[in-house]
């Protein structure tokens, strides 16, 4: 379990990094935390002429407010964001899915931005992000374009970033005070992959909800007009309202054909949904 | 109970740090501090690294094997190989079909993961490197990939020149038609899943050739380093004293380090062609995909039960997966054959049969793991206990304490004429029962769980047959039987104490436990005895550490040396003290008669730096002594463990959270409790792993699907509950102090203690496991498919 032979560039900055990334001709990998890049050199799963290491990148480890967003830095770690060392626009939400990724060590090194570009689809962030509306900033020497989470995971280790382009920032949005939050998985031991993620944002006063059911085999299932769940409407009473049948359909549209799978899904959604409500 | 005679020292059990001393392992001050050396710490000058080119299809034909010109020098096939011979590892039982296995594949490949070409650079990567630009032109074949749809006519063969894809057909019988007009007869299929073994540490293989000795030294990290060397002679043609296995610190065996490799085969081959040392350390990918496999069993099974629960007789046929060849020196056939003799377990029954097959396929051999073929007739034995039970309408701990074999029946020849030397079976599950609050949890059941997740309380136990001798292994006629088992004893001229041992310890505490076992018969301090083990060039031959027989044998064997050194030791110090022989003693270290004492240190200085100071009459033998030992009997200890578990299962996700554990443990006399209670939690965590995680799935290509740890689970930290212990001592009557050998019995019965309790959990819903691993997938498939045989058909 020795990866291949690859080239290896550490720039100083951004712009390096963009001129590398855009000159590569032949296949290059970015690497942030290597929790996921690492074992699948390793494997010989990905052999890339070229590893780009964007640990020395200061701009991207940098965090600030902008009005009623948050910017994160992709290099900016998971531990990061457990231990409380950057601003929370997410009363307690960002910090209480990070502290669940899989274990410490991976946390100490793996970033947000890292997690994203790679799609899995069990991981935490793929689905606590989208359900918390955040947006990335993908950079190429090109210039910068805007997409919404859910425009960026395409499906299963597939994102919308093209050759040359790297997740800058991500923008989380500021959750109202009159929103709830919840979020639930199901692994089959601490630390390990999840099999079924639920997560919810959900406001009754505005009557809006963004659901998330993820940890499936491909994209996960992103609903913004969320009423349906709730019995048609959303409201104080979303709890009791929580119609199971309706995710079960949208699990078996998504191609999760499997009964057993989809309960276990459906009831971790119903958890997230009981978390928000309590 | 215990023989004063052979406790020369104790003051009573626990005292001290003779037998009983419950004391820290002496070894662990360098393995706590990262200080042991494995094989991979091994640092030879010019060393060069192995990396294998290996099938990535289950069953292939060998149609070509491209290597690059430039890599020439660097890779070897069968062809180079020429004059090496196949591993063969032959039962004697009747119709045991032969398979061989190249070091290096030769026309066809039979497994994922085999062997096909060795490729040797200055380091590991570069070894990849060669092996990633070697090309193979397979046609693939059908794969053998279910152990049951193997046995039937058509199927695709393993070794074509069978006819079958049976290693070995076994059937044992007494009386069970008179078992048929029972009132109660269930009947089930029950299977365990594949696994790996996953010790902490892999295999790995260092090896050197020594022209001076005209001697290879092998550096592997292997438990039975004796047969190791057997085999690899026979494989490679040369002389059994042309070849040094030394086995350093050892992470973990379980039985993955039992087999000889053909990785070590073809190192040692290397390695005499060639003017440096070569290395070879299995990855984890290596270990999941290509090495070896353990615990497949499937079972179809009947119980028959009077209304009272008692039983009249089981009927069972079980088959194994023995995957595609014969390992040395086990067999493909251990497994399985032993299911017929030990399904019985501590019960009394009039009527039994029971009909195993072994079977090839196209995966990894399958090879006895801690517990060997015990866990899996534990698991169907205690699932189809608790059924008869359900049936008759009775506490699952009633019908046992109904079944199992009784302390006045002992010793007692069960109906396999298995010979239990000892124990009070029914003590240790009403203890268990006990502990574990059995009506505690009844009422708690009936009271419901706030969360709604449901509690169940599950059951098992088991015996646990250990330190098999001459007269069981010489029947399965397999290239190792244990006969006496020998340890060397040395007094060093400043009074301390090196023993020689041929078994090994990698994990068991072996340093600590026979210093202790020396300690007792000498009164040396257990820090200034030294154990020697894991190298053939410094330890008398043993077949190794295997089948919990260590402290039994290895223990007897030190204690028989060291009575006899101590022997020799007194009359030297009798003389020294102007004694008969007849009036002194040795006790705590010194000869003592009525002028005064000398310790054993004064002795040892006399014999290596005064000899004109020991009488004429001194054997000549000196401080020195090579001594064997057999148990007065050699058909085994019988130690054994009552489990119980209590369990919540989450309806909705499947989840399976165990809430109490508890384990009430005869071992016989426990040389030093403390490791006993490791050895238990050692084994409750691979049980653990067995119940409720672990799994080799294959698909119909024959490909492996679990080649991450991502995918095969193991049992961490926070998957393993502290559990609660009790220990019986019953001293067997044939042994040395009358230990008994415990090293697998935490292994064997979790995983059917945790399934009792799921389904006891699972029975109102009418949902029920008969698998293993209980993933949270099958607990939910389970209740769903209850919820739909409730349903009315439509």
């Amino acid at each position: 379990m020795k990866p291949a032979p690859f080239g290896y560039e550490r720039p100083r900055d951004l712009q390096a990094a963009l001129a590398v990334l855009g000159e590569a001709k032949t296949s290059a990998k970015i690497i942030a935390g290597g929790q996921s890049l690492g074992p699948m050199l390793n494997l010989r799963l990905v052999e890339p002429q070229l590893i780009v290491d964007i640990t020395g990148l200061a701009e991207l480890k940098q965090v600030e407010r902008r009005g009623d967003e948050l910017v994160l830095g992709a290099c900016v770690t998971h531990a990061d964001i457990e231990d409380g060392r950057i601003p929370d626009v997410t009363r307690g939400a960002m910090q209480g899915v990070a502290g669940n990724i899989a274990y410490r060590a991976v946390r100490n090194r793996g970033t947000v931005g890292g997690s994203l570009s790679h799609a899995d689809p069990a991981a935490d962030w793929v689905s606590a992000l989208s359900a918390l509306g955040a947006r990335l900033t993908l950079r190429s020497l090109s210039g910068a374009r805007m997409v919404a989470m859910e425009n960026f995971i395409v499906g299963a280790l597939e994102s919308a970033l093209r050759d040359g382009e790297i997740v800058e920032t991500i923008h989380v949005p500021a959750i109202p005070a009159t929103a709830h939050w919840g979020y639930g998985k199901s692994c089959r031991k601490t630390g390990e992959f999840a099999h079924a993620i639920g997560a919810i944002l959900i406001d009754p006063s505005a009557a809006t909800a963004r659901v998330v059911i993820g940890a499936i085999d491909s994209a996960p299932i992103v609903i913004t007009s969320a009423a349906e769940l709730f019995g048609g409407r959303i409201a104080g009473d979303y709890k009791d309202r929580f119609d199971a049948r309706v995710a079960d359909v949208l699990l078996a549209k998504a191609g999760v054909s499997n009964a057993a799978h989809r309960h276990i899904h459906v009831n971790v959604l119903k958890r997230a949904v009981s978390e928000a409500a309590a | 109970m215990r023989n004063e005679r052979e406790f020369p020292f104790a003051g009573g059990a626990g005292a001290g740090q003779g037998v009983g001393a419950r004391m820290p392992r002496k070894e662990d001050d360098r393995l706590m501090r990262g200080r042991g050396q494995f094989v991979a710490d091994i640092r030879l000058a010019g060393l060069q690294d192995v990396a294998f080119v290996r099938s990535p299809l289950a069953h292939a034909l060998i149609r070509g094997i491209d290597v690059p010109e430039r890599y020439c020098a660097n890779v070897f096939t069968a062809a180079d190989l020429a004059g090496v011979n196949p591993i063969r590892a032959v039962s004697g039982l009747p119709g045991f079909k032969i398979s061989e296995q190249p070091v290096l594949a030769t026309g066809k490949v039979r497994q994922v993961g085999e062997l096909v070409a060795m490729c040797v650079a200055h380091t590991r990567a570069e070894a990849e490197d060669i092996a990633a630009a070697v090309t193979l032109d397979l046609e693939e074949l059908p794969a053998v990939y279910d152990m049951r749809k193997a046995r039937e006519p058509g199927s695709a063969l393993v070794h074509e020149h069978w006819g079958d894809n049976v290693f070995l057909e076994t059937n044992f019988e007494v009386d069970i038609s008179k078992a048929f007009d029972a009132p109660i007869k269930v009947s089930r299929e029950i299977s365990t899943a594949r696994q790996c073994m996953a010790p902490l540490e892999g295999r790995g293989v260092v090896a050197t050739f020594d022209h001076r000795l005209d001697q290879i030294t092998l550096y592997s990290s292997a438990q039975m380093p004796h047969i190791t060397r057997s085999g690899l002679a026979e494989c490679l043609g040369i002389e059994q004293g042309q070849i040094r296995i030394v086995s350093p610190d050892v992470g973990g065996g379980f039985g993955h380090k039992g087999i000889l490799l053909p990785e070590e085969v073809c190192l040692s081959w290397l390695t005499m062609r060639r003017s440096h040392p070569v290395r070879w350390t299995e990855d984890r990918r290596e270990h999941l995909t290509a090495s070896s496999n353990c615990r497949e069993h499937h079972y179809k099974i009947t119980v028959y039960a009077d209304r009272d629960g008692r039983l009249r007789g089981i009927d069972c046929e079980a088959t194994v997966d023995s995957g595609a060849y014969s390992s040395y020196p086990f067999s493909a056939c251990l497994e399985a054959a032993q299911i017929a003799s030990i399904l019985p377990g501590p019960y009394l029954m009039p009527a039994y049969r029971c009909r195993t097959f072994s079977v090839a396929t196209n995966k990894c051999p399958i090879l006895p793991y801690r517990g060997v073929a015990r866990t899996g007739v534990c698991f169907a034995l205690e699932l189809m206990l608790d059924l008869v039970a359900a049936e008759a309408g009775l506490e699952p701990g009633e019908v046992r304490l109904r079944n199992l074999v009784q302390p006045e029946q002992m010793p007692f020849d069960n109906i396999t004429n298995k010979h239990f030397d000892s124990g009070d079976y029914p003590e240790a599950m009403r203890r268990a029962l006990a502990a574990i609050d059995i009506e505690g949890v009844r009422e708690r059941q009936r009271n419901g769980e706030a969360d709604g997740r449901r509690i169940g309380v599950g059951l098992s136990i088991y015996c646990e047959q250990a330190a098999h001798g001459t007269s069981v292994y010489s029947g399965w006629g397999i290239p190792m039987v244990p006969g006496h088992e020998q340890a060397s004893a040395r007094l060093t001229p400043d009074g301390g104490l090196e023993v020689r041992v041929g078994v090994h310890s990698h994990g068991q505490g072996m340093e600590t436990t026979l210093a202790q076992v020396a300690h007792e018969m000498l009164g040396v301090d257990v820090a200034k005895v030294r154990l020697i083990l894991g190298d053939t060039a410094m330890t008398p031959y043993s077949t190794g550490t295997w089948g919990s027989r260590s402290m039994v044998m290895a223990g007897g064997a030190v204690a028989t040396a060291c009575r006899e050194l101590g022997e020799r030791a007194r009359r030297i110090g009798a003389k020294l003290l102007q004694h008969e022989p007849a009036a002194v003693v040795l006790q705590n270290g010194e000869v003592r008669g009525i002028n005064g004492s000398v310790t054993l240190k004064e002795i040892a200085h006399t014999w290596y730096r005064r000899p004109q100071d020991l009488p004429a009459d001194v054997d000549p033998g000196g401080l020195e002594v090579t001594a064997g030992y057999k148990p007065q009997r050699d058909t085994g200890t019988f130690s054994y463990a009552a489990h119980a578990a209590v369990v919540a299962v989450d309806p909705d996700l499947g989840a399976v959270e165990i809430l109490d554990y508890v384990i009430v443990e005869d071992g016989g006399v426990l040389v030093n409790p403390m490791v006993v209670d490791g050895q238990i939690y050692g084994g409750l965590a691979q049980g653990i792993g067995t119940a409720l995680y672990e799994e080799m799935p294959f698909d119909a290509a024959g490909q492996p699907l679990a080649t991450t740890l991502a995918d095969y689970l193991l049992p961490g930290p926070t998957e393993v509950p502290a559990p609660r212990l009790d220990h019986m001592e019953t001293p067997s009557p044939y042994t040395q102090f009358g230990v008994k050998g415990i090293g697998e019995g935490g292994a064997i019965a979790p995983p059917a203690a945790i399934a009792n309790a799921v389904n006891d959990a699972l029975r109102p819903l009418g949902a029920e496991l008969m698998q293993s691993p209980i993933t949270p997938y099958r607990v939910v498939e389970a209740i769903l498919a209850a919820r739909d045989a409730e349903r009315p058909a439509a």
